[in-house]
């Protein structure tokens, strides 16, 4: 039960990064990309019916975490007390910037507001990243559970670590790079003609670095918790996952050098899943490692999970509402399908 | 007195409170846009469909005012009250997951639809996305209210070996008799300011003589609404809320009615100020025995007083609980006379040119949000010292972990913040009710 558990809240967050992911690539690409303020318009519109119900996913995924892992989500939200906060603060900014823009004529707020939903956007993607990257690398836990971490130390990997050090940043611009490819290349599948190419160029300037942050990701996070190998060494047939991953890349850069937009954004989908899928894969079953005694303090689904009942209860209701919410998202995406245009309703 | 639980507290009670100034409205609007709808469909009325479309452009702005506001309360349980979290998470767990998975998703998904989508999706369609968008918002506050009800008066659990609770009975959780009380209670609040809203926006329409056919529509609807709603909040959800709280926590109703002594056929205080450290209440203005029969049906029945409970089991605030429910309890009383006077007038045909009762109704715009906070803070602080009524103690379930300083960074933050929203809320929905129903927007939505 609590296996079953880890693999749905990991599905939900991956859900959350996939389609959240394209609209702050979209957001990080926004000032560079879209020049005019029709094809800043085009870029919102692309977006704007669904990027908050994007963003629901992580609401979703948070409530059923807490639900699920009680343990965890009291001793991760409170360690992480601080980004945290710094994560809502930028995902209201966020939220004011695309929706004021419609609201505002005046072109020097109008401008005011782009540089807002792009800045948030990129510190969003890097935060996300940074939290991922803290997740593997693991926290000084108590042994009640607990721990705080300010926001950097000295930026080494060691004893009395920050939220920020030098292998957590890696993972914020590794979350950036692949984010800002993954939403150009939704832009390219929603826009057309000038948009469209200057976004897949974005994807294709980006494609060489994304390799080559991956590889290096990978090789640091081998490095920086070594037992990450161990359930590879175990199962074998999880050495897919990398090559999945790296298979994903070269579908990416093939559909894009072809022009077929809808393609590459699969292939950037599939990546993102195969990193995530990687990282919940080498950390099972434990889910917040501990610096220090890690075989006595780390928190795994074993020790933070909810009561039996509950989560047995838990999972019927979760079926019937997920099934509920994937036709909501069907009927919403096929109801503004296809590339966007300028005239009619809505930003 | 620790300083960082202090901190938390009033953490925790300036972002809940800001953040429930939206919701309110969220969820009273709702129903009435599905009115306003429902109203233009049988002859596909264009004066009806503006009407709808206008609120729904008030919707839209409050509604992520909301959900921005919305996302740092759910956070919180974990960053600020994570004790409280371990210890209680098995349980309200539950219910706070299921408003993410059943009403947050449809909520989201449909408003988008109904914003964008009226021309593809045809009259009836769209009628369908504004009735889903309304059981989104409900379904969240009833999930909402079921965690609150469940602190209030915990049902459905056991202790378990690490000195959480965890789930015994789903069912006993959602059909909780106090979740259902409020939960009652608490709609029935949102519709009234949705109602006085939309009245007060009619009334400013036909006092400036502009948009006068949305101005009647706006008026008719939110005085229909706001009459039947006020007295529904009285009677019986007010009531039946009430003898919840007499019978599961006693102290609570002596705390809020300042009754220091226990005593046979007990008066209801209308004004006065309660002198906590003296026990008793300055320059009184009872009725005799109304809070006996209130409480008990009975004129003569015994109420148990502050006295007859040892001092730690008190709410720690007895003023500010007391005034809270009074001004609840005032301004519901005065929401009723309001709207009867209202309907009185629109009933003989006069309101419409009945310029001192349009003016009264826009300018009572502020009082709902005022009496609803009010009722929110007597819940809240009624409950007190406890967390989790009865089990543990608010002072047990802050993080340790976090500093005061930290905390207190983060709710400077917040104030600014939210005083920015604040600003930017009022301005454009000042915009919006200038623009008025009819006149085409150049850029929004």
């Amino acid at each position: 039960m609590e296996t079953l558990w880890f693999m749905l809240v990991a599905a939900m967050l991956a859900a959350y990064v996939v389609l959240d992911g394209f609209d702050l690539g979209a957001g990080a690409i926004y000032l560079g990309a879209a020049r005019t303020n029709d094809d800043r318009r085009k870029i919102l519109r692309a977006i704007g019916p669904v990027w908050d119900g994007n963003e629901v996913w992580l609401v979703a995924a948070g409530g059923t975490l807490y639900f699920a892992f009680p343990l965890l989500y009291a001793s991760s939200f409170s360690g992480f007390y601080l980004p945290l906060m710094m994560v809502l603060w930028l995902l209201m900014m966020r939220g004011i910037g695309i929706e004021l823009r419609a609201h505002m004529e005046n072109p020097v707020w109008v401008g005011f507001f782009d540089l807002i939903f792009c800045v948030s956007s990129v510190l969003l993607a890097i935060f996300f990243g940074a939290a991922l990257g803290n997740v593997v690398r693991g926290v000084p836990l108590g042994a009640d559970g607990y721990f705080f971490e300010p926001l950097w130390t000295n930026f080494r990997v060691g004893a009395d670590n920050g939220i920020l050090d030098w292998y957590t940043v890696l993972t914020g611009v590794i979350a950036l790079v692949s984010l800002t490819a993954h939403g150009s290349l939704y832009v390219a599948v929603k826009t057309d003609g000038e948009l469209n190419q200057r976004s897949r160029t974005v994807a294709l300037r980006a494609w060489p670095v994304q390799v080559l942050l991956t590889i290096v990701g990978l090789a640091a996070t081998c490095y920086v918790q070594p037992t990450v190998l161990d359930n590879y060494e175990r199962h074998a047939i999880a050495f897919l996952i990398p090559v999945v991953v790296f298979g994903s890349l070269g579908l990416m850069i093939y559909a894009i050098r072809k022009g077929q937009d809808k393609l590459a954004f699969v292939g950037s989908a599939i990546y993102i899943l195969g990193m995530l899928t990687g990282a919940a894969f080498a950390l099972y079953p434990v889910v917040l490692p501990a610096t220090a005694d890690p075989a006595h303090r780390s928190l795994t689904i074993y020790n933070t999970a909810a009561g039996r009942h509950g989560l047995t209860v838990g999972f019927t209701w979760w079926i019937l509402g997920m099934i509920l919410a994937l036709g909501y998202f069907v009927l919403l995406f096929r109801m503004f399908r296809g590339k966007v245009r300028l005239e009619g309703e809505g930003y | 007195m620790d300083s960082a639980l202090l901190v938390d507290r009033i953490h925790f009670a300036f972002t809940i409170t800001f953040h429930y100034l939206f919701p309110q409205l969220t969820m009273g609007l709702a129903p009435l846009i599905v009115v306003l709808k429902t109203l233009g469909l049988p002859r596909n009325d264009e004066v009806y469909h503006q009407a709808a479309r206008f609120w729904a452009r008030i919707f839209g702005i409050n509604f992520v005012m909301g959900v921005v506001t919305g996302i740092p309360m759910e956070f919180q349980f974990g960053t600020n009250w994570s004790h409280f979290s371990r210890f209680a998470g098995g349980v309200i767990g539950q219910t706070l997951a299921m408003e993410g998975v059943f009403a947050f998703f449809l909520e989201s998904a449909f408003l988008g639809l109904f914003l964008y989508g009226e021309k593809r999706l045809g009259p009836r369609a769209h009628w369908w996305s504004a009735v889903a968008v309304f059981l989104g918002s409900w379904l969240s506050g009833f999930f909402i209210i079921a965690t609150d009800a469940w602190m209030q008066h915990p049902v459905g659990f056991v202790g378990a070996k690490d000195g959480s609770v965890q789930l015994s009975s789903f069912w006993e959780l959602v059909l909780n008799p106090w979740a259902w009380w409020q939960y009652a209670h608490n709609m029935s609040g949102a519709v009234i300011t949705g109602a006085f809203v939309m009245a007060s926006v009619g009334a400013f329409y036909l006092l400036w003589g502009k948009f006068e056919a949305q101005g009647r529509i706006f008026v008719r609807v939110g005085v229909v609404a706001g009459l039947i709603f006020s007295v529904l909040q009285l009677f019986p959800t007010g009531d039946g809320q009430g003898r919840m709280v007499a019978v599961h926590q006693p102290v609570t109703l002596a705390a809020m009615e300042a009754l220091f002594v226990s005593q046979t056929g007990a008066p209801l205080v209308i004004l006065g100020q309660p002198n906590v450290d003296k026990r008793k209440i300055d320059n009184p203005i009872e009725v005799p025995n109304a809070l006996s029969f209130l409480t008990y049906r009975q004129w003569k029945a015994d109420v148990q007083g502050l006295d007859a409970f040892p001092p730690d089991m008190w709410p720690e605030n007895i003023a500010l609980l007391y005034y809270s429910y009074h001004i609840m309890v005032g301004l519901g009383t005065i929401f009723i006379a309001t709207m009867l006077v209202a309907s009185f007038l629109l009933w003989r045909g006069k309101l419409f040119s009945a310029r001192w009762m349009l003016w009264i109704l826009l300018l009572a715009l502020p009082f709902p949000y005022i009496a609803n906070t009010a009722g929110w803070m007597t819940a809240e602080l009624g409950r007190q010292p406890w967390l989790v009524y009865g089990l543990m103690r608010t002072a047990e379930g802050y993080s340790k972990m976090v500093s005061a300083g930290n905390v207190m960074f983060t709710l400077l933050g917040f104030l600014g913040m939210y005083m920015v929203l604040g600003i930017l809320f009022l301005f454009l929905v000042h915009r919006e009710i200038e623009h008025g129903p009819v006149a085409e927007m150049s850029a929004g939505h």
